[in-house]
């Protein structure tokens, strides 16, 4: 199950937190912070040779012993991360693929809003629900 | 059912009795009611009051706390303990627990939740009763008069009237439940409130204009700030907008849908189609996402509701409003400036599914409006929308009408100075020598800048002035054409001081001849000319003020104006940092 999912925008800074034990977000944050540079490596690694219309998937990122991270970028280099439970082993690249897309369709969503929403990124409550929906279903 | 509801919540505030429970549930019911249209008029058994999906709105119960006749302070530190802060709504857990303090405090137990502990009268029916009496009254008392003063004094004089009487009503019902809970006392009990509710089920047809008439104050402390012809239209249209939600009950009464806040009107659908077309003319396409934002933005609602209303209204997130997406999107921003708070979801009627049927395309060679959105420029708009009058079609129609043709006398008037024709003098004159003065002593040349202003302003786009000077005519709408004129004369005088008595004399004479006939003689005209040069003094002093006045309000607007610039300037920067050209990582 999803512990917790991540929007970093361009300047790396983390635009949306979101993580179901909610006592460990520091611990997250440090975590996805790190994953960062691997998320920058892949992606010049993999270079422009993958670049599906849907985002760039690199999938798995970094198994610790607790969790398994995974990334996803956005054409406007937008960064989705997630962490997932290492205990459930049963998911695949595919899954979490999936699951990015539908992320980040609904951000895009979100971003239509013109009105700017500088620090509070609670209000687009579609955007969160189907984030909750997201977290609770990837078990 | 209301048994469940009250049940429902009984883990939270200590066993509420069944007076309680049930007074509490149909004081609930009201005030959701009045909120999100849940419950119908009023009607305490729906299902939808005890789903616990619904919340107290701020506002009624706002008005319902303050019926209570207690002080602000109490009210806060009631609505603080009762949860309502921190979880940032009323829902039935946190009204309860708020009545319950209420009762508590009028009691005369200090606020604290061990004072609803024990036990407790009920919070004084007059409360509830009264507040339905008042929200009764309080329409009648809406179509005639436009202040908002007479509704807190007739709020006080009804609550006063009625207490007596309903005092002698609650005291036996409260106190028969607290001994045993036998089937009379409920049907004795029941008698009061079904009194209760057939007024209120009459009085929540009427109760919309109350949070609109509530919410007035908070409205119209706005317009001062934008100068006395702000107030006269914002007046105007706080009893248009009073008349709005009169209609729209009499409307949703026959209506299946009980969301009378959020049924758009015929006036107001075309109104919004109207404005849509100012921004787009294209009615079948979209207005963007940027230029809606700065319309919305001139509404003055604050960002991050702008954003949440966005979010409800444009349905398809394509960052774009069609018609109904702007239609819903407006009737938002009107709800949410005359007080009700937003909805959780976009109710039915705003769908734009609901409003495209409801509201065939047509309409778009109503000829008023045609003559009205052309006649109205953007800035012209900017204006309008800035002095926060999502106003009824009628004052915006009443606009060009009046000031069209005051502005053209006013421009004949104006040019007529600056040229000094004589002819118009001529019915100048006595309508001067009819708007008799007192004689003022001194006789400074002042009146030239007063005629420069008079003439700069004439030569300032006709829209801007506008509205400043719509309210400025049409007070004083009959004395501008003649006050207009007496600058000519004292400058007459000033180009010519040594010859005031014979060359001022003799156009005016020559002038008035026809006219009164009387002051043809050199010998009286010494007289004539100081007592005339006194009056045109005095017109003219009157005259300056007014434009003072109309400069200094046309100043506040585009300080206003201006503070707007700098704000969208700030939110562009934003953007523009957010949206810097997207480089390699």
């Amino acid at each position: 199950m999803a512990v917790c999912i991540m929007v970093i925008v361009k300047e790396n800074y983390p635009f949306y937190v979101r993580s179901i034990p909610v006592e460990n977000e520091l611990k997250f944050h440090s975590v996805v912070h790190t994953s960062l540079d691997l998320v920058d490596e892949k992606i010049s690694a993999m270079g422009k040779a993958l670049v599906d219309q849907r985002g760039l998937c690199p999938g798995l990122l970094y198994p610790t012993e607790d969790y398994k991270v995974y990334g996803y970028v956005t054409n406007s280099k937008v960064k989705f991360v997630t962490l997932v439970d290492s205990s459930n082993t049963a998911h695949r690249d595919n899954e979490i693929c999936s699951m990015f897309w539908k992320l980040h369709n609904s951000y895009t969503d979100v971003t239509c809003n013109p009105f700017p929403n500088p620090g509070d990124r609670i209000r687009p409550r579609v955007f969160d629900n189907m984030v909750t929906s997201l977290m609770t279903q990837v078990c | 059912m209301e048994a469940a509801a009250g049940g429902g919540c009984g883990s939270g505030p200590p066993l509420l009795s069944e007076s309680e429970q049930q007074c509490y549930s149909e004081l609930f019911a009201r005030c959701a009611g009045a909120a999100s249209g849940g419950p119908g008029p009023g009607h305490p058994e729906t299902s939808r009051v005890a789903s616990g999906a619904a919340t107290a709105a701020a506002g009624p119960v706002a008005d319902l706390f303050r019926a209570s006749q207690l002080p602000a302070e109490t009210l806060h530190q009631i609505t603080e303990l009762c949860g309502a802060k921190r979880v940032g709504y009323f829902g039935p857990t946190q009204f309860y627990v708020a009545l319950k303090l209420i009762a508590a405090v009028q009691s005369g137990l200090p606020v604290r939740i061990e004072s609803i502990k024990c036990e407790l009268p009920l919070p004084r029916f007059m409360m509830s009763k009264n507040d339905g009496e008042m929200r009764f009254g309080n329409p009648a008392e809406l179509h005639g008069s436009k202040v908002q003063i007479p509704y807190l004094t007739t709020e006080k004089n009804s609550f006063k009237r009625t207490d007596d009487e309903e005092k002698q009503e609650t005291q036996s019902p409260t106190m028969s439940p607290f001994a045993s809970p036998p089937s009379s006392p409920p049907h004795y009990q029941r008698v009061p409130l079904s009194h209760g509710y057939s007024k209120l089920r009459s009085s929540t047809e009427q109760m919309h204009p109350v949070p609109y008439e509530g919410r007035q104050p908070l409205v119209q402390p706005e317009g001062p700030s934008s100068g006395g012809p702000g107030t006269k239209p914002l007046r105007h249209q706080a009893s248009l907008i009073r008349s709005f939600s009169v209609e729209r009950e009499l409307q949703d009464n026959s209506s299946s849908y009980p969301d009378e806040p959020w049924r758009i009107t015929e006036e107001q659908r075309e109104y919004y189609v109207n404005q849509f077309r100012s921004l787009q003319p294209d009615p079948s396409s979209f207005i963007s996402g940027s230029v809606a934002k700065n319309f919305f933005t001139k509404s003055k609602l604050s960002i991050p509701e702008l954003s949440y209303i966005w979010e409800l209204s444009d349905a398809d997130c394509d960052g774009a409003l069609t018609l109904p997406e702007f239609c819903a999107a407006f009737h938002l921003i009107v709800a949410r400036k005359n007080g009700y708070p937003l909805p959780e979801g976009l109710p039915p009627t705003l769908q734009p599914e609901y409003l495209q049927a409801a509201f065939p395309k047509p309409k778009w060679d109503c000829a008023l409006f045609d003559s009205y959105s052309e006649s109205m420029p953007t800035n012209q708009q900017a204006r309008d929308l800035n002095r926060m009058e999502k106003t009824s079609v009628k004052d915006m129609a009443d606009f060009p009408v009046p000031t069209q043709d005051v502005t053209g006398d006013d421009k004949q008037a104006l040019k007529s100075t600056l040229n000094e024709a004589v002819p118009k003098d001529v019915p100048e004159d006595p309508a001067t020598k009819s708007g008799l003065l007192p004689p003022p002593p001194a006789l400074p040349p002042r009146p030239c800048p007063s005629q420069s202003e008079q003439v700069s302003e004439a030569e300032l786009p006709s829209q801007l002035n506008r509205a400043p000077s719509q309210a400025a005519e049409s007070s004083p709408a009959k004395k501008d054409v003649p006050h207009s004129q007496p600058p000519s004369k004292p400058i007459r005088r000033k180009f010519r001081p040594e010859n005031q008595s014979a060359e001022s004399q003799e156009p005016s004479t020559t002038i008035s001849g026809p006219a009164s006939g009387a002051s043809v003689k050199p010998h009286p005209t010494v007289q004539k000319q100081s007592s005339k040069q006194k009056k045109a003094i005095q017109t003219a002093i009157r005259k300056n003020k007014e434009a003072n006045a109309v400069l200094a309000r046309l100043n506040s607007e585009l300080q206003q104006q201006l503070k707007e610039v700098h704000q969208e300037r700030i939110a562009l920067e934003n953007q523009l940092e957010q949206l810097r050209p997207v480089t390699v990582l």
